[in-house]
């Protein structure tokens, strides 16, 4: 047991300060616990975002010694001892109060996707599709919605570029019905104009941010980017489909 | 008081309480069904109970194991729930659940394939056959995020972060919702002429719990509140495998899916104490040597499937047991081994619990065994429904998901509930087109009950002093844990429901810091309001029923007794605002279900119809 200060930002939309705590840390304690011990023992009214407490929501995102993070996967012995822990709320988004702020915007962009466009049902009723094709599609799913990548991505955090560019977080999901066995869409001329893909300059922070591990840049974005190059800048691939127009293309690794 | 003009108002035909598998199926029938449906939640969209579960979702789907059909789902869902379960709803549920769970694939879910390309399915505890569709171990994300993708193309409005506070009546009937957003602490009224809970159980009364600050039981006390009753409410879910060690993460849950791909439970002698707990009822499914289990995890269709898997009363019991008898793990546990497997397979098919011993208690899973105890899970019991159309006794309110009672009797096989979600959610959504399409005028929101609400609630900002609510919460908690815990005892149970009287006068007396934006301690005050009502209910009908059944164990009345087949125990306050607890008689089984649930399974196999 040991006593640790936390640094937290206090305040709302009109400004607000960081305020010193002291809190007594258990043996595997992860920030998230502190934060409801000072809620309990100094500012009931302190507020942030948690539900499962195991990194499966993506509600507890907040910056923790500046660096973007699940406040419930962190635990309290990755810190030098006596290291005071810093908390914020994320950068990115308009600030609610304390450690909890406005991510609307991430669902807006959610629901300018056109939806998933499903084949047919095989005569039997069933769809069939093989694991092996499903494999990276299941990748992209893991998404927690915890909106660290968007809130690590240079071109969201900066207000002229930001409403240009869907973020990492929805290329992914772009990704994902893109490259997802039963969708009839095409998506991507979306993927290039209303999403902006063309504006990731792959310096893959999003990925290194993922809590979930997920090749953002690498397995998402970069593909996109190269169906995107193919279809509207590649000579040779726009004859190919004008000799042979079909449906979706197959998806190329 | 301000006057009602000046509170903001939202109108809706439909508005659903809670956006988890159960509230979002629901919204996406009624928009479906040409009805201006609202959503609200206390969390962000995606982020409900839903999406913590793991293992899976039951549905007799036979893609693994062609002699599976609805009626031996039927038939283990009676089983397992002891035979108190509403006969329609567990029939419909088998019946229903395939063609559900086929449609989330025209959502977009992408579960994983068998060899065929078909839906794979898995092995779980109570299940005679592989039923449970999955992902990995995150089969609730997959389910969550397909409905919500897929529902808000479906001209729902959801309303984030806003929180029901008590439902608003007219004659008797539902008129709509006072509620509060947390963003800014103001009120908002929901006129609405039907309301479905969709707000999951309470199990934020204990302190061991796999729930989150959302599981406060707000739909058992809403609905308490407005004359509905609850039912069956000491079926409390402790599953067997919660994480014991280190301290604060005490209670998060262990997928059963680790023992459903073979994991092992033993004591700190060695010794695999589950063949030492086998019922008799199950005696004759269930594997009686390590060999004979061995063979069933290698794909032998003859063999009985390992004890570690029969259901989760029985597992956490054997647990308790082992730890009161001293053979308990370093921590207060059992072991849970399935480091036997490869450690590849054990990476890809539990890809969430590998993550979160590593990271949360520093054990690596694929070489070390797991510390394992009983966590606080889920309400089998909750709200009162009609089986077919999910409305309550109050016209106008329905209740879909964990926060409903009927389906599983007294105790939930695993993967049995993100099916009901699905199942009861879109008959409630059909139900309330019903209700609707037959409602004469429109019932009025009234200006006096929503100020009285409104007092209820902001009294806790206003007063000079009063007590932390936290404080409240902890001793509740207490109370839970000693009082009404995994083992019960008709003393203990009658001391607990008077410290839970003496309780109330101190939750009446909380104060919150007089914020009201983004306030978490108000929050906690509403919250707790509740929170007494789901615990004091649990415990009146646990004093009730004196027999052990299912999730339900009295150390003075052992075993089942006939007289508890007879009747559900009900629950509602009464005209002084106490809660009274009766005996509701049960109705006779249908006699073509009766049949099914006492057949033999070679009677059943192979039947699909
Ligand atoms: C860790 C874990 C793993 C699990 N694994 C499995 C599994 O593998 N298979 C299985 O079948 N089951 C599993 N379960 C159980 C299952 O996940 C839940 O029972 C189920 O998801 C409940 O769904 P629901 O729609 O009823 O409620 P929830 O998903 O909990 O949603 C409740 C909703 O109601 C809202 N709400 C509550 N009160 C209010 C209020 N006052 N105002 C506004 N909104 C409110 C909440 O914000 C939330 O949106 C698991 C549970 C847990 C905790
Ligand atoms: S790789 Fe692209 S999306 Fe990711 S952080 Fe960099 S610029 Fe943003
Ligand atoms: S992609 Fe990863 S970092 Fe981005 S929202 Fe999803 S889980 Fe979070
Ligand atoms: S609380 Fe769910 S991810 Fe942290």
């Amino acid at each position: 047991m040991s006593e640790r200060t936390f640094r937290v930002w206090r305040g709302n939309q009109d400004g607000g300060e960081f305020v010193d705590y002291s809190v007594e840390v258990q043996p595997g304690m992860v920030v998230l616990d502190c934060i409801h011990e000072i809620q309990k023992e100094h500012a009931s009214d302190l507020s942030c975002r948690w539900n499962c407490k195991a990194g499966k929501c993506g509600s507890c995102s907040m910056e923790i010694n500046g660096k973007p993070g699940l406040s419930c996967m962190t635990r309290m012995n990755t810190f030098e001892e006596g290291e005071t822990v810093t908390l914020q709320p994320m950068k990115a988004f308009p600030v609610i109060k304390d450690l909890a702020c406005d991510v609307s915007w991430n669902y807006k962009q959610n629901e300018r996707i056109r939806p998933f466009a499903p084949r047919e049902r095989d005569p039997d009723g069933e769809h069939r599709m093989m694991q092996e094709d499903v494999d990276r599609v299941q990748e992209f799913r893991k998404c927690i919605e915890c909106f660290l990548c968007q809130d690590t991505c240079h071109i969201l955090r900066d207000r002229e570029t930001e409403q240009n560019f869907a973020g990492p977080r929805f290329m992914a999901r772009l990704a994902s019905l893109d490259m997802h066995p039963l969708d009839t869409d095409d998506r991507i001329q979306e993927v290039k104009d209303e999403s902006g893909s063309g504006l990731c300059n792959i310096t893959r922070c999003c990925t290194e941010a993922c809590p979930e591990h997920i090749g953002i840049t690498d397995n998402a974005i970069i593909p996109l980017k190269e169906r995107v190059v193919d279809r509207f800048y590649d000579p040779l691939m726009w004859l190919m489909r004008k000799l042979r127009p079909g449906k979706k293309e197959t998806v190329k690794n | 008081m301000i006057d009602l003009n000046e509170i903001q108002t939202i109108e809706h035909d439909v508005l659903v309480v809670g956006a988890g598998g159960a509230g979002l199926r629901a919204a996406i029938e009624t928009s479906n069904l040409g009805l201006n449906t609202g959503v609200i939640t206390k969390s962000l969209l995606g982020k409900a109970h839903t999406v913590m579960a793991e293992g899976g979702m039951a549905a007799a789907l036979g893609n693994v194991d062609g002699r599976d059909n609805w009626k031996v789902h039927f038939r283990d869902t009676m089983r397992g729930g002891k035979f108190l379960n509403v006969w329609e709803m567990a029939a419909i549920h088998a019946q229903d659940a395939p063609e559900r769970v086929r449609e989330l694939e025209d959502w977009g879910a992408v579960f994983d394939r068998t060899r065929t390309g078909l839906i794979n399915q898995r092995n779980f505890g109570g299940h005679r056959y592989p039923r449970l569709a999955h992902v990995g171990d995150r089969t609730g994300l997959e389910l969550i995020r397909t409905l919500q993708d897929h529902g808000i193309h479906q001209g729902m409005d959801v309303h984030m972060e806003c929180i029901a506070i008590d439902l608003l009546m007219d004659g008797g009937k539902i008129s709509g919702m006072l509620a509060y957003w947390r963003e800014t602490g103001r009120f908002v009224v929901f006129k609405a002429p039907a309301v479905i809970f969709a707000t999951g159980g309470a199990g934020k009364a204990w302190r061991v719990t796999s729930n989150s600050w959302e599981y406060t039981g707000d739909g058992y006390g809403m609905a308490a509140r407005a004359g509905a009753e609850l039912m069956d409410m000491e079926f409390t879910q402790f599953h067997p495998t919660g994480m014991v060690w280190p301290p604060s993460v005490r209670g998060i849950l262990v997928t059963e899916g680790v023992r459903g791909e073979g994991g092992i439970l033993t004591n700190s002698d060695g010794v695999r104490f589950m063949f030492d707990n086998i019922p008799d009822r199950f005696a004759p499914e269930t594997a009686d040597s390590k060999e004979e289990a061995q063979r069933w995890l290698d794909g032998d269709r003859e063999a009985r499937r390992p004890p570690e898997l029969l259901t989760r009363d029985v597992v956490a019991r054997a647990i308790m047991r082992e730890v009161k008898g001293g053979r308990g793990s370093e921590h207060g546990g059992a072991y849970l081994d399935i480091s036997h497997r490869d450690s590849d397979f054990v990476k890809r098919k539990l890809p969430s619990m590998y993550h979160q011993f590593k990271e949360l208690a520093e054990v690596d899973i694929t070489a070390q065994p797991m510390e394992v105890g009983p966590t606080l899970h889920y309400y089998m019991g909750g709200i009162r429904v009609d089986g077919v159309t999910q409305m309550t006794c109050v016209p106008g309110l329905f209740a879909a998901g964990e926060c409903s009672a009927g389906l599983h009797g007294a105790n939930r096989l695993g993967g049995n509930s993100l099916s009901d979600l699905i199942v009861f959610g879109a008959r409630a959504g059909r139900g309330a087109k019903e209700y609707l399409d037959n409602l004469s005028g429109s019932p009025n929101v009234q200006q006096e009950q929503v100020h009285e609400h409104m007092r209820g609630v902001t009294d806790f900002l206003n007063r000079e002093d009063g007590e932390n609510p936290y404080v409240v919460v902890d001793d509740l908690q207490k109370i839970m844990e000693l009082n009404v815990g995994i083992v019960r005892e008709g003393k203990e149970l009658e001391e607990g429901i008077e410290a839970l009287q003496e309780l109330k006068k101190r939750v009446a007396n909380v104060k919150a810091h007089p914020t009201s934006q983004y306030n978490p301690g108000w929050n906690t005050c509403i919250d707790l309001r509740n929170m007494i009502t789901s615990a004091e209910a649990t415990a009146l009908c646990a004093l009730q029923r004196e027999e052990s059944r299912g999730a339900h164990t009295r150390l003075d009345f052992e075993g089942e007794r006939e007289e508890g087949l007879t009747y559900n125990g009900v629950v509602r306050l009464n005209s002084e605002g106490n809660l009274e607890v009766r005996k509701e008689m049960r109705k006779d089984a249908p006699e073509d279900l009766h049949k099914i649930a006492h057949s033999t399974l070679e009677e059943l196999e192979g039947s699909r119809v």
